[in-house]
């Protein structure tokens, strides 16, 4: 059903906005028996709004609210039509502090709508504001409320300080819905008030430029034009990625949720793989200076990101387990958290380091200076041509593969699949969406399994360290070692089906009609065909 | 969901004013709560100010050819609803009587509305008949209103083995005294007696008070728009009582 709420705001009317019900009940005449009468007192509220770093609620269609008022404190999430789904009273002294886990939130149906939304990241303030919110109530003949007006003056303080539009919010009682159009058009008929285009937390956003959704650095903001020269392509990609980087560095500085880290991996790894794939097109002795930089920085942040994992998976671990008990593996677990502990502050120190700072700034200073090259190549050819290349290298690289290979040879194959990846995605604006879905559909399921057999393989090798670590400290009891050998050895059996799976997926990747998909994304005819539009 | 029924076969005994100003007292508690009219005189829906009209009548309802969901008002107050009584329930013995399982009846449509409320109240008419015994089906907590009279005092033993008879799911019984009137000793008598010798007796008693009668001016619940009167303080107990005897926390 569709929602009766309406929404308006107020042109002109910001600060100062306390005759605004008033001169509104003055002003909006209604007609056929209705009247306008005042709800009450004014309630000032403090309010803020919480998402994601990567705006998963938002994307959802999802408003989540933390509203203190006269005392009360509580949790609101609405829907895309402002409809109240939930609201949680959050106790005095027990409100999260924010950025929090959804698991630090009181369980309820609130907790149950967001959590599977936002998943492991953290809800972070992403603005604030004040509002004094005066209600004004609409009566039939009957002296009934048959809807409400909130009148709102917002003042917006975060992530700048200034006042917003006066927003009105007309909600109809239950059962009175069909008088919603009659008063709307009352007031839409005033002079200075519209129907709002966006929601109260889009306009605490648009007083300060930003618009709710918006990530540094997505892939799939980067626009490229076939014509662009190559070099001037490169440094706008490699420019998205560094804000990526950026942007992902407070959130992993203050440990916020893992998923900053992981981003600013990908960020990172992207980069490489960019530098190593495409270094030619890029002015000379560039990529050779910042390919050492940029492999430290991967490698500072794989120690912290492969305990995440781990610490990540546990619950599933545990669940599996057959002969040990859960509790057995306590040590275990504390371990972990020891050594991420460990690992994270040095992380932490590497991105507050000069080194990082110099490497970030060097680099986007180097970035900014990309001229036209001398031999000039369109982004288009460069994407041909690499894109063409990464695909052969995929293919014979998994040729190769037969039941006798090693486990590193499924890993090199991994790689060569990732930059096949990274560089269909970096120059997806090149093509037509569907098209370059279709291309890498059974890429993707192979890299999938790829996936699953190289973090088995991984996984099992450090649980053997692990134990030989926590052996050699005599710390644990021999039914944590037995546990981990469970978990080893659940591990073995994932890896094995892993590569089982294998042959097929790699048989599909292989297949003519996959080929040719990916060879599409190759052909200058067909990319200009794609990306002429 | 709670099913909170005021029932008695006699009239003019408060069942109306027990269901409005518990109903209210239940949504200030941040409960959320439908009231269903049942009386087809429709005093409850006239002290809402809700028109006593549902589209289709009580045949709709009962036939389940209209949803109950889409005949939900909203009263003035956050959090209470109301299903409006209708002239068309005078027939609802028929209707009902007409139906599969006319004793589960009024449990079936209550029964979609559980996500959406903590507690229905059910304010029924005065008689002894098929929807009577439909409400009593449907009802975890029978609030029984009684003038302390000794004849009362039999009809509620006389309900009390009626439902004793029932098979399966009972409702519990929570009687107390309504239009306690101080002057009268038998009153006072019976009172002060019964709620400490029967557990079915609530020690909260509403007396005779003017501002009750008031409300059918002011057209709202008591405890609205005289929250200190000695009346709102009295339901606020009763509330107290009937909600702990539900088990609704």
């Amino acid at each position: 059903m569709a929602s009766s709420i309406r929404e308006f705001v107020v042109d002109g009317v910001a600060r100062g906005g306390a005759g605004l019900p008033a001169a509104l009940a003055g002003s909006v005449t209604l007609d056929g028996g209705l009247a306008w009468v005042n709800g009450g007192r004014t309630r000032a509220s403090r309010r803020s709004w919480l998402d994601t770093f990567d705006w998963r609620l938002y994307r959802a269609g999802l408003t989540l609210e933390h509203a203190v008022c006269r005392g009360r404190t509580e949790l609101l999430l609405t829907g895309r039509d402002g409809d109240l789904l939930a609201s949680e009273a959050l106790a005095a002294g027990r409100e999260p502090h924010w950025p929090s886990l959804v698991s630090e939130l009181p369980a309820g149906p609130l907790h149950e709508l967001v959590e599977p939304v936002a998943g492991i990241r953290a809800l972070c303030p992403v603005a604030r504001a004040t509002s004094r919110v005066t209600q004004l109530r609409v009566l039939n003949d009957d002296a009934k409320t048959v809807a409400r007006l909130d009148v709102d003056c917002m003042s917006v303080t975060s992530p700048a300080r200034a006042a917003a539009a006066a927003r009105l919010t007309l909600t109809p009682v239950r059962g009175y819905a069909g008088v919603t159009d009659r008063i709307s058009r009352a007031i839409t008929g005033v002079p200075g008030i519209s129907a709002a285009r966006g929601s109260a937390l889009e306009a605490a956003l648009a007083v300060a430029g930003l618009r709710a959704g918006d990530l540094p650095g997505r892939a799939t903001t980067v626009k490229l034009s076939p014509s662009m020269p190559a070099g001037a392509a490169l440094a706008t990609v490699l420019t998205a990625l560094l804000d990526a980087l950026e942007a992902n560095v407070p959130g992993t500085v203050r440990d916020i949720d893992t998923e900053f880290l992981h981003d600013l991996r990908i960020a990172v790894r992207r980069t490489r793989s960019v530098i190593k794939l495409c270094g030619s097109a890029l002015p000379a002795g560039l990529a050779r200076d910042f390919r050492a930089e940029f492999r430290w920085l991967g490698d500072l942040t794989t120690p912290t990101r492969d305990l995440d994992v781990y610490l990540l998976g546990y619950a599933r671990m545990t669940a599996g387990l057959v002969a040990a008990s859960p509790a057995d593996l306590y040590p275990f677990h504390d371990y972990l958290v020891r050594s991420r502990a460990v690992q994270y502050r040095r992380l932490a120190a590497g991105l507050r380091s000069a080194r990082f700072r110099r490497l970030s700034s060097n680099w986007r200073t180097a970035l900014k200076e990309i001229g036209p090259a001398r031999k000039r190549r369109t982004v288009a050819q460069l994407a041909t041509a690499r894109i063409g290349a990464a695909q052969r290298g995929a293919l014979q690289a998994g040729q190769l593969i037969s039941a006798a290979s090693p486990p590193e040879s499924l890993h090199e194959l991994r790689k060569r699949c990732k930059e096949l990846r990274y560089l269909v995605e970096m120059f997806g604006s090149l093509y037509d969406p569907a098209q370059r879905w279709q291309a890498v559909r059974e890429l993707k399921a192979l890299q999938d399994c790829l996936g699953a057999f190289q973090d088995a393989e991984v996984q099992r090798t450090e649980i053997r360290a692990f134990a030989s670590q926590l052996l050699a400290d005599r710390s644990v009891p021999a039914e944590t070692l037995l546990a981990m050998g469970e978990i080893a050895a659940g591990l073995a059996v994932a890896q094995r089906e892993a590569r089982r799976e294998f042959d097929g997926r790699f048989a599909d990747f292989a297949s003519p009609a996959s080929q040719a998909r990916l060879a599409v994304l190759t052909r200058p005819d067909g990319l200009t065909r794609t990306a002429g539009a | 969901m709670k099913i909170f029924a005021t029932y008695n076969i006699k009239g003019g005994v408060g069942k109306t004013a027990a269901a409005v100003n518990l109903g209210y007292l239940a949504a200030k508690d941040g409960f959320r709560v439908l009231l269903w009219d049942l009386d087809p005189q429709g005093a409850a829906s006239y002290l809402f100010r809700i028109k006593p009209r549902v589209k289709g009548g009580g045949k709709a309802l009962i036939r389940g050819t209209k949803s109950i969901d889409g005949a939900i008002k909203g009263t003035d107050f956050d959090g209470l609803d109301l299903l409006p009584a209708d002239f068309t329930y005078r027939n609802l013995d028929l209707l009902l009587d007409s139906a599969k399982r006319p004793a589960r009846r009024l449990a079936a449509l209550l029964a979609p509305l559980k996500a959406d409320y903590d507690a229905v109240f059910l304010d029924c008419p005065p008689s002894i008949s098929l929807l009577s015994e439909s409400v009593l089906h449907a009802a975890d907590l029978l609030l029984v209103p009684l003038i302390p009279t000794t004849l009362s005092v039999r009809t509620l033993d006389q309900l009390t083995e009626f439902i004793g008879g029932f098979n399966g799911d009972r409702p519990d019984v929570l009687a107390f005294f309504s239009m306690i009137d101080r002057r009268k000793r038998l009153h006072t008598q019976i009172a002060e007696d019964l709620p400490a010798q029967r557990p079915d007796f609530a020690a909260t008693v509403i007396p005779a008070l003017s501002v009750i009668e008031q409300m059918s001016v002011q057209r709202a619940p008591v405890a609205a728009f005289s929250p200190r009167s000695q009346a709102a303080r009295q339901y606020g107990r009763l509330w107290q009582e009937a909600r702990q005897r539900a088990g609704l926390t």
